[in-house]
């Protein structure tokens, strides 16, 4: 995959691009890490702070969480890469199947 | 270790397949277990057929009746139909994309030893108080009611058995998307490995929802929880619908092999390119994605409502859009071609009308509101015997005469396979097709017998009769494959003289590597393109060099072995017995003390030399 040659013994490979290459990574894993920091803190002080219902906070809490797994994925798991297109469909596959059989039981099964 | 053939005894065969992670053993391993429990599966079915021969009869009770009916449809998807096309699949697939065996041959192994071990302590549900007889839905309002411990065998059972058909699946997703041959790329695998694929992905996608229904009624028979219990605040609904989202994809899981087999079979047997490829690929794919969304059509009458009804409807209906697609390439992969009239073709051509019956009457059944008539009426078991007995019966016995040579390097006799076409094409519509009108006169289905008077004895007769034939039907075969066995006569690399794909590019069967070099695949039909340009084989891909092969292991026995005890404990700590405690425990030892072993012990596999693949008879060719 595209992502494992990033440190390859090949003494041809372009040092200056790859250097450039995984500052940019660092860069976006940096603010990506941050991103989440304050994802959390936002989750938390939902909870803290006083006034706001619980059918606001649990979904708005599940939203955040779906962020945070996008980040995960796609800069620290590397699916923003090249080469990830296999695992990305049979990702997105199975959160469809998942999501089908949540609404249908969330909708026509009598409780 | 040398790689000539010599001659073994019965013990050391038997020992090499019980340790075997060889995949092209494996899918023996496959056909012989698949095959065992498809004449248990026939036999029973017999049994339901002579019982309804004539009215008021008492050949079984209604109690063993429903214990028939509910051993027959179990076995016949999971442990007869499921395991053949994983033979196929096993035996072809790694050949048909230029792999040297699949992602992982030991896990290919521990999921044939699962699913056999789950099989068999199914079935000695016969020797202990009675089988399953809540039906193959095994419905949870039926099954929390059933006496005895036939439903913690089905429960049981199938847990074990459908763990290893879902590594099994994911073993060939992994082989198919990282294991293809130089130049083979996604739109040049040949339809059978696409099916495959596909097939795989469903399996991955639609087990799951099948364990957590049994792990809910595990707990609800074991542990007295209450997830299906109504009066305690459950609702058996659920297991309808957990067991349905599984068993919708899981005919797909099985008509869509036998879809891949099927395409091979025209391709091959009409000399030509199969009729529009990509759309094929499309289809099969969509099919696929289309098959989850479709599953409530089984629970139209359990009162979803209107909308739901006919939101599900609507989306059944549209599957017969692709099925459509692929009825029409196939059909004009014909036209035009040079067709040659063997087995597999005899199938293949039968295969598209009595399919197609089978697909109009599942459009019928999709609509909601007729739906409510033909529901639980003899109509639906014809349907659905069109489909999976006209779809993947006739496949898995096309693919037994097709692939035979490949697999056993001798080939089925071609008149007794014809003659047993003939008797299960005849039998299998004389059964069945009258069942479309006993189901519209009223007769329901699942009933252990019916009264003279009611216009249902001619037909049931009919019925009845249709059943010989496809038992003699099946007899034929059987000596046909004893008889072709006592004769053995080798056959070549292409004894079709037909073959398009990889497969036929190798010795009947394949040496235990496949490929001494890997091959250079140039486009669709690899081998016909080779061979059409005057060539003998494949261009190889890369210089010849060592082989590394994986070891063989008695690990996967083990592993599926300790599950099975384990499973037995379990089934009986329900009666309180005090024994039970310890033989779960001593089963999970087995089980887990086999693979903390496989964890800790280092297994490199071992490399066959170059010098041993050059003096290894040497007309098969190596390049440099």
């Amino acid at each position: 995959m595209a992502n494992s040659q990033l440190n390859s013994g090949n003494p041809r490979v372009d040092i200056e691009y790859r250097r450039k290459k995984s500052a940019e990574e660092m860069r976006h894993h940096v603010v990506s890490f941050a991103l989440m920091i304050f994802l959390t803190l936002i989750a938390f002080a939902a909870v803290a702070i006083k006034g706001f219902s619980a059918w606001f906070i649990v979904p708005f809490i599940l939203l955040l969480a779906v962020v945070q797994v996008i980040f995960q994925l796609y800069y620290f798991m590397h699916m923003s890469h090249k080469g990830h297109e296999a695992p990305s469909m049979f990702l997105y596959s199975g959160v469809l199947v998942g999501a089908v059989t949540i609404l249908a039981f969330s909708t026509i099964i009598w409780w | 270790m040398s790689t000539y053939a010599q001659k073994k005894g019965f013990g050391a065969t038997l020992w090499d397949y019980l340790t075997t992670v060889d995949h092209k053993k494996i899918a023996i391993l496959y056909l012989i277990a698949g095959g065992f429990f498809f004449v248990v599966g026939g036999l029973e079915a017999v049994f339901i057929r002579i019982q309804l021969a004539v009215p008021n009869n008492d050949f079984v009770s209604a109690g063993l009746f429903n214990e028939i009916i509910t051993m027959h449809g179990t076995t016949m998807i999971f442990l007869a139909a499921m395991p053949l096309v994983f033979a196929f699949m096993n035996a072809v697939m790694p050949l048909q994309i230029g792999a040297r065996d699949v992602a992982f041959p030991f896990v290919n192994a521990l999921g044939f030893w699962l699913f056999f071990f789950g099989g068999v302590f199914l079935n000695l549900s016969w020797f202990f108080d009675g089988a399953p007889d809540a039906g193959w839905t095994s419905y949870a309002s039926l099954a929390m009611a059933s006496k005895g411990h036939g439903v913690d065998f089905y429960v049981l059972g199938l847990q074990i058995s459908g763990i290893g058909t879902l590594i099994g699946g994911i073993n060939f997703l992994v082989t198919i998307i990282n294991m293809r041959a130089p130049g083979m790329t996604y739109m040049r695998m040949p339809l059978f490995t696409w099916s495959t694929f596909v097939t795989s992905a469903l399996i991955l996608f639609a087990f799951p929802p099948l364990t957590v229904g049994l792990v809910l009624m595990m707990f609800d028979r074991m542990f007295g929880s209450n997830f299906f219990e109504a009066s305690m605040g459950g609702n058996t609904v659920i297991w309808e619908h957990l067991f349905w989202i599984f068993g919708h994809p899981e005919v797909y899981i099985l008509v869509l092999p036998a879809f891949g087999i099927f395409s091979e079979i025209f391709a091959m047997f009409s000399r030509k390119r199969l009729f529009g490829y990509s759309s094929m690929v499309f289809a099969t794919v969509l099919i696929g994605f289309l098959g989850f969304m479709v599953w409530a059509h089984h629970m139209f009458t359990t009162g979803l409502g209107p909308v739901a009804n006919a939101i599900f409807a609507v989306a059944t209906m549209a599957i017969g859009v692709p099925t459509g697609i692929k009825i029409f390439n196939w059909l004009l992969t014909m036209w035009g071609g040079s067709v040659k009239f063997t087995t597999p073709m005899h199938y293949a051509v039968a295969f598209i009308p009595s399919f197609v019956a089978g697909g109009v009457t599942g459009v019928m059944l999709a609509a909601a509101a007729a739906d409510y008539q033909y529901h639980d009426t003899y109509f639906v078991v014809a349907h659905f015997h069109y489909v999976i007995v006209g779809g993947v019966v006739f496949a898995i016995l096309a693919g037994t005469h097709l692939y035979w040579p490949k697999m056993f390097g001798t080939m089925l006799n071609e008149t007794l396979g014809k003659i047993t076409f003939w008797l299960f094409f005849i039998g299998f519509h004389m059964t069945f097709f009258i069942q479309h009108f006993l189901g519209l006169w009223g007769m329901p289905r699942r009933v252990f017998t019916y009264l003279p008077g009611q216009g249902f004895e001619t037909s049931n007769l009919i019925s009845s009769l249709g059943a010989v034939f496809m038992s003699l039907g099946v007899i034929v075969l059987l000596y046909n494959v004893i008889m072709t066995s006592v004769k053995n006569e080798r056959v070549g690399n292409d004894p079709w003289g037909d073959g398009r794909t990889l497969e036929w590019s190798l010795p009947s069967p394949p040496p235990f590597y496949n490929f001494k070099q890997l091959p250079l695949v140039r486009g669709l039909d690899a081998y016909w393109l080779e061979k059409m340009e005057g060539k003998k084989g494949m261009t190889p891909a890369e210089p010849l060099g060592d082989i590394h092969m994986p070891n063989a292991s008695f690990l996967p026995f083990v592993i599926a072995f300790g599950l099975f005890v384990a499973a037995f404990g379990a089934l009986f700590n329900m009666d309180d017995k005090a024994w039970s405690v310890p033989v779960i425990i001593i089963g999970l030892l087995i089980t887990f003390g086999a693979m903390f072993l496989r964890s800790v012990k280092d297994d490199h596999g071992f490399h066959i030399h170059k010098e041993e693949l050059m003096e290894d008879d040497n007309d098969k060719g190596v390049k440099a």
